[in-house]
């Protein structure tokens, strides 16, 4: 028997069990569209890519750490400076953290520029938001494992947030703190939410969101006739250049870990006042500095409770863009979507830097 | 694609030159991916393999008091990171034993009633110079000095 008859021999026996050939027909028949906004579809395999990247070193990192007050700390430093290459698989982990973010973004405000949320994509736009806020856990809960002062004060002013929410907020911050206060019951809960219960949501929602993208097709801008547009093969054209795009990625994440290692800082210590210049992360620096702002009474309310009252606001109008922003025929209030996003692009970039700076 | 066409009539040379090509970045780019491949995993490798712990290294630990253990007893006591096991057979005569089990590392005990050195895993037993009695360990016992410091029990590797 010649190799080749094996081959095909094998994928026989294989595909009379599995099915094979219905999934190649299906890889062979998804198309990409080409035009000027192509590019863009790269961004939701970046993010995709990098969670794959932040499995991967988490669960290297679990092999070493160990999550309580007394050991924490001293695991993640371990890692760092006994564990042979555990200062770059820290150091990737945290960098790719943050440009998970950072792509998830991207491709978020990407599919409101070419109104990919349209009809009928109106789930995916919703399980992606879903995914964006369980990134954001991810970060959050992530932040406080090395238990540094950092963190440890970093959770205590992000669990208060929580705690001025009107009604839930105390039980809410209770209930993350696993306490009244950020202890040891809060390192076990963010470790639990951390590598349990936030990757389980996560997988749920990866599956069902990559499903309806590969339900619905890729979308086409608005304004381009799809029947006129030039289309690649998704396998190989697609999946090749987007293998590249992650090669591409991984070297500016190399080299980030490696230049710019991940820093530890001090051992977390309840009975120390707080570090000055003391900040959440990016991503969080927006609201943070906009709370600043706020005095700490407007007419009757408490400045605390209208800032949240404002990210409520703004975020159900961001949850709800795809219902909104159309037309009677469904055609799409673009331009609205647009001003929209523009408006909070414009907010997160000058409010993140101002919050930076100041 | 028309280089794919048999019909087409092309050169046997250019067909050699064309396949040739077609190996050589085939070859590159596999190439490539693997030793990209390879140096992601290498670390990998590295990062799984537990560093080496300076082991408390210990010649002599001080086990007790005399007066703490009867006659026909043992106990288990630290010695470095492993557990040893004293034997005090009677009023005069002390045996320490590392308390490691020759055959798959478990922690022995001393049978008063038998007067022998048991193994709860597998049934292994030793006798009180620490050779195998029966069961499956396949060695004795490593034996260690015991010596008497005034009412103090110490135990300490043998030279």
């Amino acid at each position: 028997m010649s190799v080749k008859e094996l081959r095909a021999r094998t994928f026989d026996w294989f595909d009379e069990r599995l099915g094979l050939r219905e999934g190649r027909d299906l890889l062979d028949h998804k198309v990409v569209p080409v035009h000027a906004g192509t590019t863009w579809y790269y961004f939701g395999g970046i993010t995709l890519f990098l969670l794959a990247v932040q499995l991967g070193t988490g669960i290297l990192l679990l092999l070493y750490y160990r999550p309580s007050v007394a050991e924490a700390f001293d695991s993640v430093r371990f890692i760092m400076t006994r564990v042979e290459f555990g200062w770059l698989i820290r150091s990737i982990h945290s960098w790719s953290a943050n440009l998970l973010i950072f792509a998830a973004f991207v491709h978020m405000f990407s599919v409101v520029f070419t109104h990919a949320y349209r009809r009928p994509r109106e789930l995916t736009w919703l399980t992606g938001i879903v995914l964006l806020g369980l990134m954001l856990g991810f970060g959050f809960s992530g932040y406080l494992l090395p238990w540094n002062q950092i963190s440890y004060f970093a959770t205590k002013v992000g669990t208060d947030v929580a705690a001025t929410m009107p009604f839930a907020g105390p039980a809410l911050a209770r209930f993350l703190r696993g306490g009244e206060d950020v202890g040891a019951a809060t390192l076990t809960r963010f470790f639990a939410f951390h590598v349990a219960v936030l990757p389980m949501l996560t997988f749920a929602f990866v599956g069902v969101h990559l499903l309806l993208v590969q339900k619905a097709g890729m979308s086409t801008p608005s304004g381009i006739s799809p029947a006129r547009l030039a289309q690649m093969k998704f396998f190989p054209s697609f999946f090749l250049r987007e293998l590249m795009v992650w090669y591409g990625v991984l070297a500016i994440l190399g080299t980030l870990a490696a230049i710019f290692p991940w820093e530890l800082g001090q051992k977390a210590d309840p009975f120390s006042s707080a570090p000055a210049g003391i900040r959440p992360e990016w991503y969080f620096l927006a609201q943070f500095y906009t709370l600043k702002l706020i005095p700490s009474h407007v007419w009757f309310m408490e400045g605390e409770l209208l800032g949240l009252a404002g990210f409520g606001l703004l975020a159900a109008v961001w949850v709800t863009l795809p219902f909104w922003a159309k037309g009677r025929e469904g055609e799409g209030r673009t331009r609205l979507a647009t001003g929209v996003g523009v408006f909070l692009v414009c907010y997160l970039f000058a409010f993140t830097i101002l919050g930076y700076l100041k | 694609m028309q280089r794919n066409e048999p019909s087409q009539p092309v050169p046997d040379g250019a067909v050699g030159a064309e396949q040739n090509r077609r190996t050589l970045i085939s070859w590159l780019l596999g190439g490539g991916i693997a030793a990209s491949l390879a140096s992601f995993f290498y670390p990998v490798a590295r990062f799984l393999d537990p560093p080496q712990m300076a082991e408390a290294s210990v010649n002599e630990v001080a086990a007790g008091k005399v007066q703490d253990l009867k006659p026909n007893s043992g106990k288990i006591v630290r010695f470095g990171n492993k557990p040893a096991l004293l034997v005090r057979v009677n009023d005069t005569e002390w045996k320490a034993f590392s308390a490691v089990c020759t055959h798959l590392n478990c922690t022995v005990q001393y049978q008063e009633a038998r007067r022998e050195i048991w193994c709860a895993c597998h049934n292994g037993t030793y006798d009180l110079d620490g050779r195998v009695v029966s069961g499956p360990p396949p060695k004795p016992l490593e034996e260690l000095a015991v010596k008497l410091r005034g009412d103090e029990v110490v135990i300490s590797r043998r030279v």
